[in-house]
Parts: C-alpha cells; structure tokens; sequence
C-alpha cells in the first residue's frame, strides 16, 4: 500500500471526536502521496464505522473483540504493528491523546522505525513526509523530515480541522489478538459528571492566583458551562498550592494545549503557563495589572476586577444562548 | 521486599528559559541557558528513594543519555538519594528517541533491575516516547504517566490519567513506569546528601547514536501572535468582548 493507515480511537464502543481530525490528516497525505487511507478500528463489537468514509477512509479495518473494549498496551500494539507490515503503509499516524501517547512510542519501538509525537502540521515535500513539532512546550517549533518508512506520528488534538471527503470505505474484519498478560488495564474510572479535559476541549477557561482562593474556581466553572463544552484549566501556581488537581494544569510542567479560544482568567502569563497555550487560536485575558504578561500574548483583554467582570461575562453569554 | 531500580533521567533547560535558535538553526542557543534535572524525572527519582525506604533497602541507579555536563544532573539525583550514577555519553543532539532509547535499554538490559522509573515527559523535546520504546525493547509491562501505584513483591497496579478519567492497569514486575506530576511530592537535597553524592560512583560510558529515519530540518521560534487590544476596563468592557469574539474572531 502506497498510503497512510489512520489508528482511530474509540473510548467505550463509540469514535472519539479526535479520531476525525487523525483521519482528516491521513487524508491530506495520502492524496499528497496518490496513496490511500486505510482506518484501523481496535475495540468492542459494534463500534459504529460509518463517519469514517465521510472523512476520507478509502478501507476501514475492524479489530473487535470485547477483551479490546479498554485500551490494552500489548494487544493494541500487537494488533496494529501486525497490521503497518502487512499493508505496508508510509506512516502510521495516531492521535496523541492519552492513547495514543503510549501506544504510539510502542508501535515504532516494535517496528524499528521513526516516531514523531503530538506535531501540529503534516505536510509531504520532495517525496517525503515532513512535520512540524513544538518543543520546549511551544516555545520553538522543530522541524522534521521523516527519511523512514514506515514511521509513526502522532497529532495533537485540536491541531487539525475534520474535512468531509468522502470515500467508499468498504469494511473489513481483522483478526483479534489474545490479550498479551503481563500488563492489563482492568478498568476506566469517571468521575461522575465526567470533565472534558483541557488537552482535548475546543475552549477553555482557565484560573490561576488571582483567585485568591480555591472556592472562587466556582466563578470559572460557572462561565465554562454558561459557554457550554469548555473545560476547567489551572495556572501552576493554584495547582501547586493544592487548588485544582494537576490533570487541569496548562503550560510546560502541565498540558500544552490549542483550543479555538482560551480565556485567561487572573492569570498572569508566566513563560512556562504561556509556553503550553500561546497555540490557542484566541486568547482573551482577564487581569487588575494592566502590565501582566498575559496582555502581550492576549488577542483581547479586559482590565479590571475579575470579580466583577467574570460574573457579568457568564450572565451574557447565558443571555445569548438563551436568545 | 528491595528492589533495585533504575531511574532514567534528563538534562534539561530550566522551564523558566526563555529559548533563543543556535547559530545552525538546528538546535537551542545554550549560551546562558540554565539546565536542571527534568522536574518529571524528580517525581520518577521520588519514587525511587520512597520505594528504598519503605522496603528498607534495595539500590537505585541513575541512568542519563547526555553530554558531560549531565554528569551535573545524576549529582542532582545522588544527592536526592540515588545510589550511583551512569552517564552514557554522547555530545550529539538527539532528536530521534528510539536511537536513545536502544541506548538506554542495551545498557539496562543486563541489569536485573526490578523497576526502571521515568519522568512521563522531558521537558525539552516533549515526546512522551522513551519509557514505552524501552519497555518494548527490553519485553518488559510499561504503564505511562502513572499518579498512583500499588506494588506487590512481583506484581502492581497503577493508575494513569486519559481524557475524564482514569486508567487502572495491572502488570508484573519488572516493569517500566513513567511518572506524572502528582504522584509524591519530590524531596530537595539536603546538603548532607549533596556532600555525599560528590563521593557516590558515576560511571561515564562513550556512547555511538544510531538514526532510525528523523532529520530535523530548523528549530525555529513560533510566528509572533499579532497584537492584541484591551476592550476596556471593568464589567462594562463585557459586550465589547463579546462582540469582539462573536463578529471579528468568530470563537463563541
């Protein structure tokens, strides 16, 4: 196969929203390359294939078995390796999510070949696959070229826009892979009312120090749902004073994220919180200290008391949804 | 029950480093740049001397891929606690994790270590790659970003973070774990410890790097984001804001 096999993930028998962008990617490439896509589904039976046509698949390949319903390292790895040479493809691409974080350095040490993790741009010159990292959480971009085949790259969520290009996606069954004993996930838990996390979420709101104290967060976690789908975020300084659990933690020592929007509340634009979301598409800033750093790096700011504006930004945007 | 553990570790450049391109536009201009021990691997390093001393023995190993001057980051560890040091020394920039981690694992390999210990993440190059490729290298279980662990004499569960949720994973031991922030909180050396870890062997092994099909092309800085403006000052700034987002930049 002249072309790109697309991992697609899903979480409890249903695709993850990221999957779309992973297969949007492969799709970019792959025409680049006159190749083909092929998307490989690894999970319990019945997950439901049918979007990945609409987003470019030309085959899809099933691996169900209700043993693969939790992300297990070793089938996973087995399953998707067996299928890279058998199809032969010029990349393996993922998404770098919690999953494909682990699977995807797995899938290249087995394979013996290059991985380029969480990149931002794919792009195909000269024959060869090139991509765009940020390193130093965001504080530069790396750019490579991938002089191997098959390689593995993995893609940061929210980096790619899901096109509709559709494809005939004809579905085939692989063949499950015994569980492989040595390490074995035995169970997922969610906490009830489960958090969209940061790393995924289109928007996010985030609080730091100017809080003053934790329970203020309910000032955040109001506007979040009041916008509807935005997730919770945190300065290092709350999480390191014990506010706000670190999963929540945005820059170097915590999540690098890219939302459409990001909306720094009391924070005040440290290098490292700015290093893990300067990619936001826009950014607004909430902050007293008209110099903060955050106003360099904010598309829109408001200076003021975030007391004040907070609860009034939550009350209009609730308006407008209701309009 | 002791066990002997390798923790894998990094020099890093300190997180609050402003990062300028070198001179080849290939690499960082470390010129004034303060390099530190990759606060992942504290939480791994943590990890290690908390293990030690609950089983009341056992040895601890830090293992560094790196120029001399990482010989600066295994006395971090030593004087945490670890008990001896390897540096595998190579001055090459390295981009492509698998040729570290076939390093790492052909000099662990022969170890006998019960747990090689991780940070989830270097700092610098951000690939989350080298505790998972070295597991697969040695055929050993790796669990990722773990903030919670549970060990038995041959087995142990850990829990790591996914979106909304968290993962419980069981595996045998040995086994490879990759720390996340939150699993312990790591110790300062006291300076009893960093007198001590002067004296502590560390052994310096010259190390050839092997490509697996990476190049970089350019280490650039990323495109300035155009100016912005304050909407205003207070409440009465909200509509302008919203306006802002709904009409110029389309993000609500």
């Amino acid at each position: 196969m002249t072309g790109i096999l697309a991992f697609v993930e899903q979480r409890d028998g249903a695709l993850k929203r990221v999957s779309l962008e992973t297969l949007t990617a492969a799709r970019a490439i792959a025409d680049l390359m006159q190749g083909s896509v092929t998307a490989l589904v690894i999970g319990p039976p019945g997950v439901d294939t049918s979007s990945l046509g609409t987003y470019g698949a030309d085959r899809v390949v099933v691996v169900a078995d209700e043993r693969l319903r939790l992300y297990q390292p070793g089938a996973y790895t087995a399953a998707t390796a067996a299928r890279v040479r058998e199809e032969g493809p010029a990349a393996a691409v993922l998404s770098a999510t919690a999953l494909g974080k682990d699977l995807g350095p797995r899938l290249a040490a087995r394979l013996g070949c290059a991985l380029a993790s969480d990149v931002t741009a794919l792009a195909f010159e000269q024959g060869q696959i090139t991509v765009t990292r940020p390193v130093y959480a965001g504080k530069a971009l790396l750019r490579l070229r991938v002089t191997g085949r098959p390689s593995v790259i993995t893609i940061r969520p929210n980096s790619v826009t899901p096109v509709e290009r559709p494809r005939a996606a004809a579905v085939e069954q692989g063949s499950a892979m015994p569980a492989e004993g040595s390490v074995r996930t035995v169970a997922v838990k969610e906490p009830p009312g489960a958090k969209l996390d940061v790393a995924e979420a289109s928007i996010i709101v985030s609080g730091g120090r100017g809080l003053k104290e934790p329970a203020n967060f309910a000032l955040i976690e109001e506007l979040a749902a009041a916008i509807g789908g935005a997730a919770v975020g945190a300065s290092r300084a709350v999480v390191d004073a014990g506010w706000r659990p670190h999963a929540d933690q945005v820059g170097q020592t915590g999540k690098t994220v890219s939302p459409n929007l990001y909306i720094a509340v009391g924070i005040s634009g440290a290098i490292q919180h700015v290093a893990g979301m300067r990619n936001a598409k826009v950014i607004v800033a909430i902050n007293k200290d008209k110099d903060a750093p955050i106003f360099k790096i904010a598309d829109y700011g408001i200076v003021g008391d975030l007391f004040e504006i907070v609860p009034r930004l939550t009350q209009e945007i609730k308006k407008l949804r209701a309009g | 029950m002791p066990l002997k553990i390798a923790v894998c570790i990094k020099r890093v450049p300190d997180t609050e480093t402003r990062i300028k391109p070198g001179a080849d536009g290939k690499s960082i201009d470390e010129a004034g740049v303060k390099f530190v021990l990759n606060p992942y691997d504290e939480f791994a390093v943590e990890e290690a001397l908390r293990r030690r001393e609950a089983a009341g023995g056992g040895e601890i190993v830090a293992v560094a891929v790196g120029p001399d001057a990482a010989q600066e980051t295994i006395r971090t560890a030593l004087a945490m606690g670890a008990d001896r040091g390897v540096l595998l020394k190579t001055d090459a920039r390295v981009v492509d994790s698998l040729a570290v981690a076939r390093l790492l694992a052909e000099d662990l390999r022969p170890g006998g270590y019960d747990l090689l210990l991780f940070g989830k993440i270097a700092v610098d190059d951000s690939s989350h790659a080298i505790g998972p490729m070295v597991a697969e290298l040695l055929g050993v279980p790796c669990v990722s970003a773990i903030t919670a662990l549970d060990l038995t004499e041959s087995a142990g569960s850990a829990e790591r973070e996914i979106e909304g949720g968290v993962e419980v994973v069981e595996f045998r031991l040995p086994a490879v774990l990759t720390v996340e922030k939150g699993l312990n909180q790591p110790r300062y050396p006291a300076l009893k410890g960093i007198m001590a870890a002067k004296k502590k062997p560390l052994e310096v092994k010259p190390v050839e790097l092997s490509g697996s099909g990476i190049e970089v092309l350019e280490l650039a800085l990323p495109p300035e984001r155009r100016a912005g403006r304050i909407v205003g000052e207070g409440p009465d700034a909200v509509p302008a804001l919203i306006a802002a987002l709904r009409n110029e930049a389309k993000a609500l």
